[in-house]
C-alpha cells in the first residue's frame, strides 16, 4: 500500500502538498483535519456523515473520483458557495487513484 | 431564578449522563440547551443512525441512546431550559455563578459544567446582502409561532424536511406560500414531497425550482424578494422570508466567558476537567487536552470524574467514598429506590 500525495489549498489560499495513507480507511476530510489545514470545529463538524457541508471542497484536477451518492448530492443542493466541481471531502475515500489530486477548501459558512 | 447544584450547559449525551453521576452524589442538576429537545447532535443530526462504540451496546441508535440516558437520570429529577442559549455568566461574591440565557432566564449554581459539544446550533444563513438588517423584520430562520404568518405572503427557501413541512403547514395559514429550492429534487420524506406536489397543483404552494433567492427588498422590513431561475430574475412581493438551510454548531457566547480556548475548544485540567476558572468545568466534545478524543464514551468518563471533583468542592470537609450502584442501590430524589435483590442464604442440612 502506497501513500498518495494530495495538493490542498486551504481557506487562506495557501497550498499544501501532503501524504495520505491509502490503507487506513481515511477520507479527504480526515486528511485535512489530520494535517490541521482548517481549524478544528470548522471542518467535519458532523463527523463525516454528509450532513453539514463544512468539508466542502472544489476539485481542481481531472481525477476520476468515486461518484456522488444521493446524500452527498442532496447536502450540496442545500450548501452555500457550491460550484460545478464541489464535493464533500468526507465522501472521498483516499485510494491510490487520488495521487496528485488537487483540491481547494470551500469558504467556511 | 432557577437554583441548582450543577448547571449543565448542553443536554447531549455527556450532559445527560452527568445528571446520573451527580445524582449518586446527591447533587441536583439543571440543563440548558439551545435546541428544543434533549440529546444534542444525537437527536438533532442523526437520531436514526447506529453508534457502535458505546460500551455494552454492540449497536444502538443515537435516538435510543438519548432516550436511555434520559431514563437513567430520571429519578434524579433534572430540570431543563430548552430552546434557549446560555449567553452570559456572572461570578457572585460567594464564588457561585448566575448564567442568563438569550431569553433572559436566570440560573444560579455553585458549579457550572459546560457540556456544549461543538457549540450551540445556529441556523445557517444564506449570504444575501443586508439579510441581518431584516432579521425579525420579516426574515426568520426558525418558525416559533406560525400564527405570525396568517394572511401574509411567505417565501421559504430550502430543500430539506423543514422547508417542506413548513410550506405544507403554512399553505393553510398564509395568504401565499412560495417555496424556492436550488434543485428540482427535495431531500425530504417521500410523503412530504408528494403533499407539496398536490398543494402545488391546487395552487396553494407556488413552487419555484431550480432557483435561488438572490436579493431582499424593503425599507424597514421585507417587502419583496428576488428569485433567480435560469439566469432570469423576478421579484415577488413578500411579507416574510424564511431560509431553512439547516443548523451548524458554533461555540458562540461561551467563547467570551474568559475561558482558555484552544482549537475552538475549552482547555481543561485532566485531573478533574476543570477550566481555568475554578468552579467551571468543561466535559465532552467541548473540551480539549493532550490526547483528547471526541467520543461519547470519553465524555461519560469525564462527567464522572468531574462530579467527584464538584462534590469535594461543595463539601470540602465531608468524608466520602466511591460507592458501587450494585452494592448501595440508587436513591432517587423522587423517593424511588432501586437495589439489587438480596441473596437468599439457606443452610444445607
Amino acid at each position: 500500500m502506497q501513500d498518495v500525495t494530495i495538493h490542498i489549498t486551504d481557506r487562506e489560499g495557501k497550498k499544501h502538498s501532503v501524504l495520505a495513507p491509502t490503507d487506513m480507511a481515511m477520507n479527504l476530510m480526515e486528511v485535512v483535519r489530520s494535517y490541521e489545514l482548517a481549524p478544528e470545529g470548522t471542518i467535519g463538524v458532523c463527523g463525516g456523515m454528509a450532513m453539514c457541508a463544512s468539508c466542502q471542497c472544489y476539485v481542481k484536477s481531472n481525477h476520476e473520483l468515486n461518484p456522488m451518492e444521493d446524500d452527498e448530492d442532496a447536502m450540496l443542493a442545500e450548501a452555500f458557495n457550491v460550484k460545478d466541481n464541489s464535493r464533500l471531502s468526507c465522501q472521498i475515500p483516499i485510494t491510490e487513484v487520488l495521487n496528485d489530486l488537487e483540491v481547494e477548501l470551500a469558504p467556511e459558512v | 431564578m432557577i437554583k441548582t447544584d450543577i448547571l449543565i450547559i448542553g443536554a447531549g449525551p455527556t450532559g445527560l449522563f452527568t445528571v446520573f453521576e451527580a445524582g449518586l452524589l446527591k447533587l441536583k442538576c439543571h440543563l440548558i440547551d439551545a435546541l428544543p429537545q434533549a440529546g444534542g447532535q444525537c437527536s438533532e443530526l442523526y437520531p436514526k443512525k447506529p453508534i457502535y462504540d458505546i460500551p455494552g451496546f454492540p449497536e444502538i441508535l443515537a435516538g435510543d441512546l438519548t432516550a436511555n440516558l434520559l431514563e437513567q437520570g430520571k429519578q434524579f429529577q433534572p430540570g431543563f431550559t430548552l430552546g434557549e442559549r446560555a449567553e452570559t455568566i456572572e461570578k457572585q461574591e460567594d464564588g457561585s455563578f448566575i448564567v442568563t440565557t438569550n431569553k433572559g432566564t436566570q440560573h444560579h449554581a455553585p458549579i457550572i459544567a459546560i457540556a456544549g459539544g461543538l457549540g450551540s446550533f445556529e441556523p445557517r444563513k444564506p449570504q444575501l446582502e443586508n439579510i441581518e438588517k431584516y432579521e425579525d423584520r420579516g426574515v426568520a430562520y426558525f418558525i416559533k409561532d406560525p400564527e405570525v404568518y396568517r394572511d401574509k405572503k411567505v417565501v421559504i427557501a430550502g430543500g430539506g424536511d423543514s422547508a417542506l413541512d413548513w410550506s405544507i403547514f403554512l399553505a393553510d395559514v398564509a395568504s401565499e406560500v412560495t417555496l424556492v429550492h436550488r434543485r428540482n429534487e427535495f431531500r425530504g420524506a417521500l410523503d412530504s414531497v408528494e403533499r407539496v406536489q398536490e398543494l402545488k397543483l391546487l395552487n396553494k404552494i407556488n413552487l419555484i425550482t431550480p432557483a435561488e433567492v438572490t436579493a431582499l427588498h424593503g425599507e424597514d422590513k421585507i417587502e419583496g424578494v428576488s428569485v433567480t431561475r435560469d439566469g432570469e430574475t423576478q421579484t415577488l412581493e413578500a411579507d416574510a422570508f424564511i431560509p431553512l438551510f439547516g443548523l451548524s454548531p458554533k461555540l458562540g457566547p461561551i467563547g467570551n466567558w474568559g475561558l482558555e480556548i484552544e482549537k475552538n475548544a475549552i482547555k481543561v485540567d485532566t485531573l478533574d476537567y476543570q477550566t481555568n476558572i475554578p468552579g467551571i468545568y468543561a466535559i465532552g466534545d467541548v473540551n480539549t487536552y493532550e490526547g483528547k478524543l471526541k467520543l461519547i464514551l470519553c465524555g461519560f468518563h469525564e462527567a464522572t470524574l468531574m462530579c467527584q471533583s464538584a462534590y469535594k468542592r461543595l463539601n470540602p470537609n465531608k468524608k466520602f467514598v466511591l460507592k458501587y450502584t450494585t452494592v448501595s442501590g440508587i436513591n432517587g430524589f423522587d423517593g424511588t429506590r432501586k437495589e439489587s435483590p438480596k441473596a437468599v442464604v439457606k443452610a444445607i442440612v
